[in-house]
Parts: C-alpha cells; structure tokens; sequence
C-alpha cells in the first residue's frame, strides 16, 4: 500500500460525497417534475412521447399498477434485444459480418441486460455486430437504469406519502430518468471518453503488421509465425458512458474496463469510478429531501460510507501482498513499480486503482471489471463476492442499491423496536407484520437463489465442475460468485471458467431474472403498503433515524444478516483458499 | 393491462431509435470532429502502412526489443479477443508459467512481476519503469548501443501519473521499441 494509493482513494470519495447533495438535488426536481434547466430541449421530446404512446401523465398509479407496467416494458424490451441478436446476420452495421447469436446465448444475454446484470457468457467482438451493441444492449443501459431510478423514486414516495393510495406514474418516471439524467450526462462523458483515447467509429476491424512478428507454438507442437495484429474497433465510448452511469456494467469488449480502448488512462478509470457512484450517492440526498428529513438521507449515505470503507481496505491491503509461491520475482513496492499480486491487473492502474475499481463495481450492481476478479488474492477477491453477497446496497446499482438499503432500514428499524419494547416507526410510520413479512421475503430470496444453484451445481461433476477454470476452493468460489453476480444482477464474474453452457446460460439467466423481477414485486408491495399509513406524531420511544446510532446499527444489521447468511460458504471458498495458499498448497 | 402492453411496445420502439441509433450517431458525430484521432484508435502508421496503436499492446519476445507482458489474449496480443488468464492465486498453472517467464527474462536480480504476470485484458500497452529498466543490459548488449544511450531512451519514454496523481508511472512498449529501432538505425 502507497501515500499516493491512498490519496487517490480518498480524492474518490470526497468527490462522491461532495458531488452528492448537487446531484440528488437535482433529481428530486426533476422527478417531483418542477422547473430544471433542460425542460426547454426535453420537454418537446417527453411530451411527444406521451402523445405518440398515449401515456396520460397525469394518471397516479397503485404498486400493483406500477409493477405491471414496469414488467410490460421489460418484457417488450427484452423480446426487441432478442429479435436484434438472432437477426443481426441480416441487419446493416455488422462489419464482421457476424452470424445471428445462438438461442440459448441470445435469451441469456437478453434477460441480462433487461435486468441492469450485463452477464456476458459471450465474447463481444466477435459475437455481437455494432448494430447489436447500439440497438440491442446499450439501450437496455439506459433503460434498466432508467427502471432502477423509477423504481427506487416510488419506494421513496411511499414513505414519504401518507394515506394515499398511489406511488407515481411509472411512464413519467421512467422518462424523466432517461431524458433529464441519463441521457445527458451519457452524452457529456462519451466525448469526455472520447477526449482520452475511447474510441468511437464504424470501422472494420482494423489489421496491423507486427514489429517483431511471433512463431507460436500450438498444441499440436507446431510452429506458426504471426504478422499481423487485428485491432478490434466500434462505437465504444457512446456505451461506455451509459454503462457505468447507470451500473450496468456490460463491456464492448470481453476485458471490458481493462481494456485500452474502453478504459485507456488513468484518468478515464478514474472518471469511471465516479460515474459508478454519482447517482446511487445522489439518490440518498433525493431521499432525505423528498421525505422531509435530508438528516436521515446523510445517515443511510454515512452507513454506506463506513462498509465501503471497510472493503476497499481490505481489498486494497490483501492486493499489495506478494504470492507466496512466486519466486525470483520482485513483488514489493518500490519507486519504479506498484508491486502486489499484478496477474490479472494493468500496469497503468496498478494494484490501487484495482481494487478501488473491485470494490466500487460490486458495492454498485455494476459489475464492470478493470482487472481480472479471478485471479486476485484469495482474500482480495473475497471483498468483491462479499459486496454482493450483502445485497450491493453499499451506494448499490442505480435505484436498485437505493431500495435493497431501505429494506435494509425497515429491519433495522424493526430490530430497534423488539429492542425497546414499541411498536417500531420509520419516519412517523408504524412498521407491521405485513411490512417486515415482505422485507423478510425480500432478503430471503436472495441467498435461497444463490445457495441453491450453487448448491446444485457441485453436485454435477461433468455439467458443473468441468468448466470450471482453476481446482480446489478456488473452483467453489468461481461457482458462488457466478449465481450471486447472477441474482445480485452484477454481472461481474470470475471469468476463467466456460459459463457459455446450456446449464449456466439457463440456470444464470432463472437466477437474473428472480433476482431482478421476484425481488421487485415485494419491495413495490411495501412501498404501496407505507403509502396508505397515518403519520403518528414521533414520541419518547421513537427510535431516531437520523442519528450515528441509527447508521451504527444499520451496518451492524447488514453485516449480522450477510453474515449469518453466508458465512459457512465464504469460509469454504476465500478463507480456506487463503489458509491453504500460505500453506503452500498449489492446485 | 393491455394499455400497458401497447404503451410498452411503443415506447420501446421510440426510445429504441433515440438511445440506440440517435444517440451513438450524434456521439460519433461530435468525437469525430473533435477528436478525431483518438475516435479511430490513435492508430500508428510508419512507412505508409498501419503498425498498430498506442493504445494496444504488441509482443515482443526477441532479445534485440524490451518484452512486453505475457498475454492471455487469444494467441497472445490478440487484439480481437481481448481476455486475462483468469488464473488463480493457487494455480499450478500459473506457478508454472510464471516460472517459465522468470526463466525467461532472468538476468539475476529478481524480474519485476509484472513483467512475468499477464495484464487483465491481454492487450496491456504497458510495463513498468522498474520492468523497462531492468532490460536495459540485454538490450543494449545485442543492439551494441551503450547502456547508458538505452537507459536515458527509457527515462524519456516514462509516462508519469496523471495529473501527478491517478494511475502508477509506465512506459509504453510499442513506442519504446519503435524509438529504439530508430537510434539503431541512426547508429
């Protein structure tokens, strides 16, 4: 670990903290649909939308209204990503000229960027046409996102409104996302992206002759000289922007953020960090504001704060250990190298901006990789898995990770009332049996998704354990990361094993989609639940949710839930791969 | 229900042709006019014909040019199919490869380990100043150049952190390497 590691680390998260309250600000306005600076160019295109959709603006919507529209629209996006993926062989834009995606590749694919996971058990430049990328999968960053934040929005007005039947009107929320947040600061970021090296154009792939051209040797022990080099191309920066402003994740190219053309300096990773956290950081400061109580905003943001904190250290620490079974290899810091374990990493960001980018990635439901999650430390890889095995609510995907926290808050809140002796109250609302039954059921489906197939998959030696990249508990915690990336719809991966099978095409795309859309419906039904209360007049046994206590015990409920849930499985995996590696054991 | 049906096939059909084909366009349009260069890759051209881009990794494995780092990519800096070993800490394979890396670039002194480590996505453009450094003696042995003309040729192709603080000091093989067969050439 470094001084000027450390500093870029904190330079991050003081501007998280300090862009938050100007960006939550502004979303407040925007979907509480008063006056911002950009009506004059949007409001024709949201009020032409409207026209042509026949969407009524002003019609408020119950929950069960508000889902129903919400899983309409998601389905009609999925079934447009489908069609372009399997037709894409005879749709333009495809330089490659790329055959249509297979079936079972095209529904995985479909259902994971419909639900903001961007799993990719494909190889992008030479699968998808850049028609495909544009058309088929950088809109579904913006819509998924643009879901995310309408969802988390009616969750918000549900505690902040009383003895009303309705959340919001999803259409308008969904537009307002897109139009006002998304779909300009995207814009601005893609020519900033641009500006650093990210590539943008339609050209075919380019061919360049080697200086020092290669003999190989292949498996078969032959030789064969190599001249050539063929450079990869497309529209790059136009959905490397929505991909990480709205937590997506999904790279154009299979190394994704490592890779020079998506991720080429210092500065663009360091721009991508941000855009990661800007809006789930925003959205806290939305919440305080439109609850009334900006107070209990900064406490959930200071919860958050703390767990990141305690994970980019951790992550940041382990990276900088040497190998133990390298040797002759010079693994300290020194004034000329970063050091640390550097398999799987790239010289330019070293081993802090890893596992910055680690842990920023899966505390956000982003799931985009700047180094290899496979090949960290056995400790170091840990912090990313337990980041979305505790739900992504740290900061968390955008809308996504804002919602997860405040189910997180109801149990709290709840806990401090069994502690008291009272009836427990959020904001001057009483939390009953109903409440706390759906948030239960909330934080239940979860590990049962990931538990279970994970559980099911080291039972089949040849359709699980086969593909698998690297042996021992290794090989456990490949299998684990992958369903909890699945459900926590990160979409990151220890990438080293084959996922692209009938099995884990299947059984990942059931585990998005339950983790998506089985997740929302009982955190919707609670939203319209809190709507309807009565506000009781906070009296000496309310429990404050404004407080430093309140934040105390709000990670400490995080951390006993996850821990409780995952422990036993953690330990097989990371802690026992540790153990074993300082052992001096190889697999 | 079936409102919602219709309103969602629309609105998917309308918002489809303004985030997926006008907004990439209107993105090209303007990156194309202000940065063009870096828009196409910042391709590198020598003698009329392309020899790669600064941004893109290349191997080199001969004695007479600095290495670059091992490759998963494809063959090995494949540039279309970019990709980590996605090897583990406790990998024999990994052991194994490192070894064979060491064996390789040993001079020694232990090899600094990116130098014997693969990048995340393949197509690294980058060593360290300590991995550059430590290649000076053999390259300027088999070049016959003086150690101390490759050295300085070294210390001027370092890239600093950004703005003094983002990002960890490296050199830029491909550049390097064509830097150095131009002073050969120049004798």
């Amino acid at each position: 670990m470094s001084l000027n590691g450390w500093l870029q680390i904190l330079l991050f998260i003081a501007l998280v903290l300090l862009l938050a309250k100007p960006m939550g600000s502004y979303m407040t306005r925007v979907f509480e649909r008063r006056r911002t600076w950009p009506d004059g160019v949007f409001g024709p295109v949201e009020r032409l939308l409207y026209r042509v959709t026949g969407i009524d603006a002003e019609h408020e919507m119950r929950w069960t209204e508000y889902a129903v529209a919400m899983l309409a629209f998601s389905t009609a996006t999925l079934g447009l990503t489908y069609a372009v993926e399997r037709l894409q062989g005879l749709l333009p834009l495809n330089v490659q000229h790329l055959p249509g995606v297979a079936p079972d590749v095209a529904l995985n694919t479909a259902i994971s960027f419909t639900t903001n996971t961007n799993w990719q058990s494909y190889v992008p430049e030479s699968t998808m046409s850049y028609l495909t990328q544009m058309l088929g999968l950088a809109t579904h960053n913006f819509w998924s996102a643009a879901v995310g934040l309408a969802l988390a929005i009616a969750f918000v007005r549900g505690i902040a409104r009383r003895e009303s039947s309705t959340l919001g009107n999803f259409w308008v929320d969904l537009t307002r996302g897109t139009l006002w947040v998304l779909l300009p600061m995207s814009f601005v970021f893609a020519i900033a992206l641009v500006s650093q090296g990210v590539v943008q154009n339609f050209r075919p792939y380019d061919k360049a002759t080697l200086v020092e051209p290669q003999t190989v040797t292949g498996a078969d022990g032959k030789g064969t000289t190599v001249t050539t080099q063929v450079i990869a191309q497309g529209p790059v920066a136009s959905q490397e922007a929505i991909k990480m402003l709205g937590t997506n994740g999904g790279g154009f190219f299979n190394a994704n953020s490592a890779h020079p053309f998506e991720n080429p300096t210092p500065l663009t990773n360091f721009l991508q960090l941000l855009s990661i956290f800007i809006l789930p950081a925003g959205l806290t400061v939305t919440l305080g504001q439109m609850v009334g109580s900006p107070k209990h905003g900064r406490a959930v943001l200071a919860a958050m704060t703390i767990l990141f904190a305690i994970g980019v250290t951790t992550c940041y620490w382990a990276e900088s250990q040497p190998n133990p079974l390298m040797h002759n290899v010079a693994q300290q810091r020194t004034e000329q190298q970063s050091g640390g374990n550097m398999e799987g990493k790239e010289v330019r960001f070293g081993v802090a901006n890893s596992a910055l980018f680690a842990t920023v990635t899966t505390d956000a439901s982003c799931g985009a990789v700047n180094a290899m999650h496979d090949s960290f430390t056995p400790l170091g890889g840990m912090v990313p898995l337990v980041n979305i095995l505790l739900g992504e609510i740290v900061f968390g995907g955008v809308g996504a990770g804002l919602y997860g926290m405040l189910v997180f808050v109801v149990i709290a809140v709840f806990i401090a009332g069994l502690m008291v002796g009272r009836t427990p109250e959020y904001l001057g609302k009483k939390i009953e049996s109903y409440d706390v039954q759906m948030s239960m059921l909330y934080l239940l489906i979860f590990p049962l998704v990931i538990l279970g197939f994970a559980a099911v998959t080291v039972m089949m030696p040849t359709t699980g354990l086969s593909v698998l990249a690297n042996k021992g508990p290794h090989g456990l915690t490949e299998i684990l990361y992958a369903y909890a990336s699945a459900t926590g719809n990160n979409g990151s991966a220890f990438a080293g094993s084959n996922w692209n099978t009938h099995w884990y095409n299947y059984s990942i795309g059931i585990a998005m989609f339950v983790g998506r859309f089985l997740m929302i419906v009982p955190m919707l039904a609670i939203a319209g639940n809190l709507a309807r209360k009565k506000i009781v007049p906070a009296s000496a046994g309310t429990f404050p949710v404004t407080t430093p206590l309140f934040t105390v015990l709000l990670v400490a409920v995080i951390v006993i839930v996850g821990a409780l849930t995952f422990f036993p499985a953690i330990s097989l995996g990371p802690v026992l791969e540790h153990l074993l590696l300082h052992a001096g054991h190889a697999y | 229900m079936k409102k919602h049906i219709t309103i969602a096939i629309l609105y998917t059909l309308m918002t489809s042709v303004l985030l997926g084909l006008a907004y990439p366009l209107a993105v090209t349009a303007v990156a194309r006019l202000l940065y063009p260069k870096q828009a196409d890759g910042e391709l590198i051209t020598q003698d009329g014909h392309l020899v790669g881009s600064a941004l893109i990794g290349q191997p080199f494995t001969g004695p007479g040019y600095f290495h670059s780092r091992p490759s998963a990519a494809g063959i090995g800096y494949d540039a279309s199919a970019s990709s980590g070993s996605n090897l583990a800490p406790t990998s024999k394979a990994l052991i194994d490869r490192t070894e064979a890396s060491v064996a390789a670039e040993q001079n020694g002194a232990p090899v600094p380990v990116d130098l014997v480590t693969a990048s995340a996505s393949g197509l690294d453009p980058d060593i360290t100043p300590a991995a550059a450094l430590y290649q000076v003696p053999r390259v300027a042995a088999k070049r016959h150049l003086p150690v101390k003309s490759v050295e300085a040729l070294v210390q001027e192709h370092i890239t600093q952190r950004q703005l003094g603080l983002l990002g960890e000091p490296r050199v830029n093989v491909l550049e390097l390497n064509l830097a150095l067969d131009a002073m050969a050439a120049k004798g």
